[in-house]
């Protein structure tokens, strides 16, 4: 059946309800919600949560946002937390302590706080030991929950509280680690990169996909934070839409080690397109710093290249 | 009854783990606690149980597994030592604060640094205070005995707490002793199934646990879990009561070794007690009253009875295997004095601070320390309670 959102949404009540303290604008929650909206409504899930933002705005004692079972414990080990459940559940199915009847699924969420940095040891553990289980990280580019400092996935220039833009040093100096090649690396049945765009079509079916796909599987969804990159609230889906249109955040797949890319634009737009909407690269646009355009655009066109490289590499006929 | 066996105190743990069957462990491997997730994988890999082994990246993960496991509604546990167990930090007051009855051996070892690979207790003391009970261990009999009565004490509703059995790094862990096992179907019966009675995997009822949990509700969660400790005490005299009516093995809080009519008590824990028993006896020879008193239960730490066993003694030295760098005394020596002063027990006590990154411990030192108390009885005061013994120099 063709993905339909109004069917989607009308057939499958929200497993992520509304209430939660997110804030208006926020790219994490559409996204949670319809990663859960993705599970098969007869199907239960245990969703673990690294510290962040999304953790602290939708659990807070004695309130939940989530109609699943969900589990938090620290920042940096919501992958082996999950690795734990469903190591519980493989023990008990096995044991028959649980019903027959008893179907989950693991789903585990962190930022790029918790994933890219103090979490990506325990997610790269949890995945090589070949759990069944998604992990997704809402990659908002910084540390949003503690006030906006720098991570590994925050894009180079970008003005932090930790990298402030300076007199000196221009915002942060370093480029941003590619954490979807990293779990590649893995050599995971699945890794896809994702975002919330138009329809969310490509999220929904990649996240459908993740599930659904045996053994350890990720997702990095680009998730934009209206207070950390400075947007307005209202804008969230024009940035989504900017960053897949420049090539900032482009949609593609990893299955089986095979890359397809699911979108190449027709007109790539210039990178300033995505950068200008945001406070955080203001400083880019003075008078003298357009070089830092340049390179940004530089990197992200390399980027792009070795993505369409890949595709084709891993692609060819025997 | 029972079944004759000669094991190391690591094999008497991993035997301990496969008798209890548990749905998951997660651990990593570090000496001296490496031994018994290897052997515990041999079962694995043969069918003896039915466990699930993850064979996590850290241990750090193996905690998290483990709080994951045990939430989920399984039977989770870990083995580890010294820095795995400093890893694990934050995640072993996770596990206590979301009431999760995980079980563990902790083979003890000195905490970097530098780095050492013997025996001291300062890993468990580093954790005194995280709400884990913690069950201390003389031999390798009392480590698996420990062990077996570890999930009815842990997974009580009226406790709901993580637990950890300590043993002696090498000291008792690497020494072949004899023993006595139970049979399994005994192990079996003895430790009954885990019924939870809300978790994770639980369909039909959802659940979440670990929230942000602020300034209205903190306070009362950790009230009810510090209750849970209190509670533990009484369990733990229950179950202690019907494991020896099964085995004729005797376990109390604590061990009092001929202090019926002892003047000058030593108060230790784990392998030191065998060592300090032989001394006592030694001396006792030469006409010395002396006595042990053994910390099984060190949290709960029972306070009012270790006073109320310490009262009447002329001189008393408490045993620390690790030092608190307090400038005031080891954890040891400030639970039992400050029991005896709430108690009103008033008798001169002394600290020593001894077997520091596996400084050996023989039973001479062990005399010097009734030699001292000597003294101290017949001065009625004690000048320099913060001591050391076997230091060099």
């Amino acid at each position: 059946m063709p993905y339909n959102l109004k069917e989607v949404v009308a057939q499958k009540p929200s497993r992520f309800t509304a209430g939660h303290r997110m804030c208006a604008g926020c790219g994490a929650p559409p996204v949670a919600r319809m990663i859960m909206r993705a599970l098969k409504p007869e199907d239960h899930a245990v969703v673990a949560g690294a510290t962040g933002c999304m953790e602290v705005s939708t659990f807070i004692y004695p309130y939940t946002a989530w109609t699943d079972s969900f589990i938090h414990t620290a920042f940096e080990c919501a992958a082996a937390t999950e690795s734990g459940v469903e190591a519980a559940y493989k023990a008990m199915k096995k044991t028959g302590k649980l019903p027959e009847d008893n179907h989950t699924k693991f789903i585990a969420f962190g930022g790029d706080g918790g994933t890219y940095d103090i979490g990506l040891q325990s997610l790269s553990g949890a995945m090589e030991r070949g759990h069944d289980m998604v992990y997704v990280c809402y990659d908002n580019g910084a540390y949003m929950n503690t006030g906006i400092q720098r991570s590994s996935a925050t894009p180079k220039f970008a003005d932090t509280t930790t990298t402030p833009a300076g007199k000196v040093i221009p915002g942060k100096m370093q480029s941003r680690k590619d954490l979807t090649k990293v779990m590649v690396g893995h050599h995971l049945p699945y890794v896809a990169q994702s975002i919330g765009l138009n329809n969310f079509k490509d999220l929904y079916e990649k996240a459908e996909k993740a599930i659904y796909t045996e053994g350890p599987t990720f997702l990095n969804v680009l998730a934009p934070c209206p207070r950390g990159w400075g947007y307005k609230t209202e804008d969230l889906m024009e940035i989504n839409k900017l960053a897949v249109e420049t090539c900032y955040w482009p949609l593609y797949e990893v299955i089986d080690g095979k890359y397809v890319i699911n979108y190449k634009p027709k007109n790539k737009l210039p990178i300033e397109e995505f950068l200008r909407p945001q406070k955080r690269f203001k400083h880019m646009f003075k008078p003298g710093n357009e070089w830092m355009i340049e390179e940004f655009q530089k990197e992200v066109d390399t980027r792009w290249q070795e993505l369409l490289d890949l595709e084709k590499m891993t692609n060819k006929e025997e | 009854m029972g079944i004759r066996e000669r094991l190391s105190g690591n094999e008497a743990a991993a035997i301990a783990m496969k008798q209890i069957n548990p749905d998951v462990v997660a651990a990593f491997p570090i000496t001296p606690s490496t031994e018994i997730p290897q052997y515990f994988s041999s079962f694995v890999s043969n069918g003896q149980v039915d466990t699930e082994f993850v064979a996590v990246e850290s241990e750090h993960s193996a905690m998290s597994a483990c709080i994951g496991a045990e939430a989920a509604g399984a039977r989770a546990m870990t083995a580890t030592s010294s820095n795995g167990l400093s890893l694990m930090w934050e995640m072993i007051y996770i596990a206590s604060s979301l009431r999760l009855p995980i079980v563990m051996s902790l083979v003890n070892r000195a905490v970097s640094g530098p780095l050492n690979i013997h025996n001291d207790h300062s890993d468990a003391m580093g954790v005194r205070d995280s709400g884990w009970i913690q069950l201390f261990s003389e031999s390798n009999q009392e480590a698996y005995d420990n062990l077996l009565m570890a999930h009815r004490i842990a997974e009580h509703k009226d406790v709901l707490l993580p637990l950890m059995v300590c043993q002696d790094g090498f000291i008792t862990s690497h020494s072949i002793e004899n023993i006595e096992l139970l049979e399994d179907e005994k192990v079996k019966e003895f430790v009954g199934t885990y019924k939870p009675e809300h978790y994770l995997l639980n369909s039909k009822e959802p659940i979440a646990i670990g929230p942000l949990d602020l300034q209205g509700y903190l306070f009362e969660h950790k009230k009810a879990q510090a209750e849970a400790m209190r509670n533990a005490k009484k369990v733990i005299a229950e179950v202690s009561s019907e494991f020896e009516k099964l085995t004729g093995r005797h376990y109390s809080f604590f061990e009092e070794y001929k202090m019926d009519d002892s003047e000058l008590t030593i108060v230790c824990m784990n392998s030191t007690a065998g060592t300090a028993k032989y001394a006592a006896d030694c001396l006792r020879k030469q006409g010395i009253k002396a006595g042990v008193l053994k910390i099984r239960m060190f949290r709960p730490f029972p306070a009012e009875e270790v006073a109320k066993a310490l009262k009447g003694q002329k001189a008393i030295a408490v045993l620390d295997k690790a030092d608190s760098v307090n400038g005031a005394g080891g954890a040891l020596f400030e639970d039992v004095t400050s029991s005896m002063f709430v108690n009103g027990v008033n008798v001169p006590t002394v600290n020593y601070i001894y077997g520091i990154g596996g400084r050996d411990v023989p039973a001479t030192d062990i005399e010097s320390v009734y030699k001292d108390l000597a003294e101290i009885a017949k001065q009625g005061k004690a000048d320099n309670p913060y001591r050391y013994l076997g230091l060099r120099g």
